[in-house]
């Protein structure tokens, strides 16, 4: 098994170091030697869009500007200033990536299909001010850009500038796997589908966006600087919203989300482009019919159109690999206070909607080491208040304390960074990640990997470390059997328990549960109860909802009776079970 | 900048943002219909003034030959997708609309054009040559892709668009035409000069936008419309076919792009590709209106018109960097406005 995988490691040299050699060796036409670096280029910027789009979910339409950025950057260095194109470069990704900063702070914070509107919309802006600034050159744009030289030797012929662009599209590959499939790269999955179980986790869903957003500019940038270097002249032309389209074209056509899908989808485009350019004239007569035809195509595939190219030949994605567990778990943990010293106080908290009270002045504390049960008849106010505690809800008065002190901003993210860990009660997983990639995603806080760490590869150790944190999670909740299956094919109850495990993987003081025992069999509820004692014994603070009376009641130090917003009473379980007004709203009436 | 030169920009804008309005309409119909967000209605546009001016010289017109091979494509696309359950009575709906519909019309507009005809019945045969191909480019690029994300039909509708484009460019030329306006008087009120095209312009888009608003208040159709904007299955569950629905909201947006194109050919010089960027500006009107909002849409396009007319006079060259950076600020305060979007790209 692990000589295979070695093996297949060598595969993706060898395939580049093969082409080059063929191209040096001069076993391709010149011809199709320039297809291959149009290729390349196309495949950077591809490999960006399946980053922020097949990954990220962010579709753009104007990536196509960034490539002009870069282009237009190293042309207006090089020729005005004389500046050495190898420096230009730095300068292109540089430059592009403060343009995309800044684009992108406003961009990603866009909705739904917001989002592709305002790249169109800034595509275009590029396009015309690229083509309106008489500096640059006007529409006819810049020429004379020196070739790329390596020691005094310029890169003019198409085989040598295919060692550049090979070795480009080599790295930007090794850098784009490296990124998505680290800590960095699981927080941007997992925000496709809703960021609820993100955010609770500690990741902040803009800053994730912003990121891939930059990243996919840099790697545009980049390629615009090949374009510049290899053409010799930039203009307006290619880098409008037509290119813009053809690039996400490439990406959704291959298989937005796959590395090679990018590399596939460009090559089938500029294949296609570059023979119905040929072919197209001697069929109809002279005409822009690669135009209509391009179009057509692009409505046909999508009729239709499925997962892309690359997964029909190379069938759906796996998960990352990583080494089996050791057992050996070296993560930071967090200290663990005293039994009962006070952990969550909530305060007066009330909550009005409108003219609607749905909770109104609840006042009650959770300490270490106690397991807090919160009940009460449906629309009692229960999921209002866990919605509070947790920060999704802000309270319309009262406060909410964690070790005696507010909160300096209560969102989900600090509450996770303070050590509380929750469930949700409508699992909130990544279905198509790993049972262990979705825990990992609870160990997010616990790993500080940045993005250069991730791009580099220097992030493994870390990451081997919270591999072994979520594995030791799904450990005590009775998952590691399923661990590598993709989450979507888990039960009712396989599920619940994986939102549990997710929290233990925070290393959580506090732990929130939603309703963790609906849907789970008799031996699972009985499972979680024994590792509900466990925390307990550890130190863990536990408030659950739960609608389950006989597992609340067993394990809960503490309940609190919520009905009509109204916490109206408080106790060990068997004063609860005698009081008369729980009774009543219960039953209703004299019970 | 003194009054009269702000009185003047001011009714450049109002006019061209009452063309816009008719663009932005269309698209914030299609769109709450179909969820498609239609790039192509300015193609609409284009073709149409540029139809009126070959019809003016006296020549055929492309938008013939157009007409002819979208209504083959939309028949093969229609029986292509009907094909396990074709009736005789769709098989005579296709024939007739697709097929027998666009000859006759084609006849009609090869007997018409070489009488060199007047603005009036150019402009007639150019809405009559536009308005069928609403509901076949539905056929052809949505209908069998209907139930896909936004993201996907916005991509087919990109498809649309180039294939248009190049159609274009070989049916019409590279040249830009202008056409004749329907009157050419002008008198002046205070110290600005009015022309009647104008006033024409404005009036007709007035009409136009009340006739929207009653036939979306009153008729059934336009009720049957505006249910299945607002909830798709609860639609179809009271008996309004999607599909049918869909073919009205295009046809209803081909014919509102036919008529502004005749009103703008005589203002500006329109060419076989100034479809995309008077569109997209609808668009930004129409986003101004969320996409839903019609009276909304139509202070969107004031707006957008009298920025367009400002930017114009301040910094002509990149007037069109301006609006479309417009664009940006109203994304964001919609989107923070409208939390609650449910779908993802």
């Amino acid at each position: 098994m692990k000589q295979v995988l070695r093996w297949k490691r060598l595969i993706e040299p060898a395939v580049f170091l093969l082409v080059l050699g063929l191209a040096l060796g001069g076993a391709f036409s010149s011809f199709a030697v320039a297809l291959l670096n149009d290729i390349a280029i196309a495949s950077l910027v591809a490999l960006g869009l399946v980053v922020l789009t097949g990954v990220g979910g962010m579709t753009s339409f104007g990536q196509a500007a960034f490539v002009g950025l870069g282009a237009y950057t190293t042309a207006v260095l090089t020729t005005r200033f004389g500046v050495s194109p190898w420096w230009t470069m730095m300068a292109s990704i540089v430059l592009t990536a403060l343009c995309a900063l800044l684009i992108g702070a406003v961009t990603v914070r866009l909705s739904g299909h917001y989002l592709p509107l305002g790249t169109i919309a800034w595509g275009i802006s590029f396009f015309y001010l690229f083509g309106n600034i008489g500096w640059l050159g006007g529409h006819d744009g810049l020429s004379g850009i020196p070739p790329l030289s390596v020691g005094g030797h310029p890169l003019i012929g198409q085989q040598e500038y295919l060692v550049v662009t090979l070795t480009a599209l080599f790295l930007a590959i090794w850098m784009t796997r490296n990124l998505l499939r680290g800590r960095i790269g699981r927080a941007v999955r997992s925000l496709r589908d809703g960021s609820l179980a993100a955010e609770a986790f500690g990741i902040h869903p803009s800053t994730m966006k912003l990121i891939i957003f930059v990243y996919a500019a840099m790697l545009s940038a980049l390629a615009g600087w090949l374009y510049a270097h290899f053409q010799r002249s930039v203009s307006p032309g290619p880098f409008g919203i037509m290119a813009g389209t053809e690039y996400l074209l490439m990406a959704v056509l291959g298989g937005a989300g796959r590395i090679y899908g990018a590399v596939l989808g460009a090559a089938v485009v500029i294949l296609l482009r570059d023979q119905l350019q040929s072919w197209l004239p001697y069929v109809f007569g002279a005409g822009n019919y690669e135009t209509i035809v391009f179009g057509a195509a692009l409505v046909l595939l999508l009729r239709t159109a499925s997962d892309g190219l690359w997964t029909k030949i190379a069938g759906p994605e796996r998960p990352p690999q990583f080494d089996p567990p050791t057992g050996v778990i070296t993560a930071s943990r967090r200290e663990r206070p005293e039994r009962d010293a006070m952990l969550l106080e909530l305060r007066h908290l009330s909550k009005r909607f409108g003219g609607l009270v749905a909770v109104n002045d609840v006042s009650f504390s959770v300490p270490a080491g106690r397991i807090v049960g919160l009940i009460g008849p449906n629309g009692a106010g229960k999921s209002t208040t866990f919605n509070l505690v947790t920060g999704v809800l802000s309270p319309t008065s009262g406060d909410v304390r964690f070790r005696g002190a507010t909160f300096k901003k209560h969102s989900p993210q600090e509450m996770a960074r303070s050590g509380v860990g929750r469930s949700f009660q409508h699992a909130e997983i990544i279905p198509d990640m790993s049972v262990v990639e979705n825990v990992m995603l609870g160990a997010h806080l616990r790993g500080r990997a940045g993005v250069l760490q991730a791009i580099f590869g220097l992030d493994r150790k870390e990451e081997i470390v919270l591999y072994e944190t979520a594995w030791r999670a799904l450990q005590r909740t009775g998952l590691e059997e399923v661990a590598l299956n993709p989450a979507g094919t888990l039960s009712l109850g396989q599920l619940r328990l994986l939102e549990v495990a997710r929290a233990l993987a925070l290393d959580p003081l506090v732990v929130l549960l939603d309703e963790p025992a609906a849907g789970l069999r008799v031996g699972e509820k009985k499972a979680l109860a024994k590792l509900l004692r466990e925390l307990r014994q550890e130190g863990v603070a536990v408030l659950m909802v739960e609608h389950d009376m006989d597992f609340v009641m067993s394990l809960a130090d503490h309940l609190i009776v919520l009905d009509f917003g109204t916490q109206i009473a408080e106790g060990g379980a068997s004063e609860i079970r005698g009081n008369p007004r729980v009774l009543e709203a219960y039953l209703g009436g004299a019970a | 900048m003194d009054f009269t030169v702000f009185l003047f920009l001011l009714q450049d804008g109002i006019i061209n943002g009452a063309i816009y309005a008719l663009v932005a309409l269309a698209l914030v119909l299609v769109f709450a219909v179909t969820r498609v967000i239609l790039i192509p209605q300015g193609e609409f546009v284009a073709f149409a003034a540029l139809t009126v001016a070959a019809l003016e010289n006296g020549q055929l017109p492309g938008t013939v030959w157009l007409l002819l091979t979208l209504g083959v494509l939309a028949a093969a696309s229609e029986i292509a997708l009907y094909r396990r359950e074709l009736s005789w009575h769709r098989l005579g709906r296709i024939a007739a609309f697709d097929l027998a519909v666009p000859v006759c019309f084609a006849f009609l507009t090869w007997a018409v054009a070489p009488m060199k005809p007047g603005p009036f019945a150019a402009s007639a045969t150019a809405i009559l040559l536009i308005l069928p191909m609403g509901s076949m480019i539905y056929r052809i690029a949505f209908l069998p892709i209907a139930t896909s994300s936004v993201l996907v039909l916005l991509i087919a509708a990109f498809g649309v668009h180039f294939s248009l484009i190049g159609v274009g460019l070989l049916f019409f030329g590279p040249e830009g035409v202008g056409t004749e306006p329907f009157s050419a008087e002008t008198f002046s009120v205070g110290s600005i000069v009015v022309t009647a095209q104008s006033l024409i312009a404005l009036c007709v888009t007035l009409i136009l936008i009340l006739i929207f608003a009653v036939f979306f208040s009153y008729s059934l159709l336009g009720k049957a419309l505006r249910a299945s904007a607002s909830n798709r299955i609860g639609a179809r569950l009271s008996g309004i076919p999607v599909e049918l629905a869909g073919q009205a909201a295009f046809t209803i947006a081909a014919g509102l792009g036919a008529v502004s194109g005749v009103l703008i050919g005589p203002l500006m010089t329109i060419y076989y590709d100034s479809g995309f960027l008077i569109g997209l500006k609808g668009f930004v009107a129409a986003i101004l209106g969320g996409l839903t909002s019609y009276p909304l849409t139509v202070a969107g396009s004031l707006i957008v018109g009298f920025s367009e007319a400002m930017f114009s006079f301040w910094a002509s060259a990149f007037k069109e960097v301006l609006v479309f950076s417009l664009i940006i600020p109203i994304l964001l305060w919609r989107s923070l406005s409208t939390t609650s979007s449910g779908e993802h790209g």
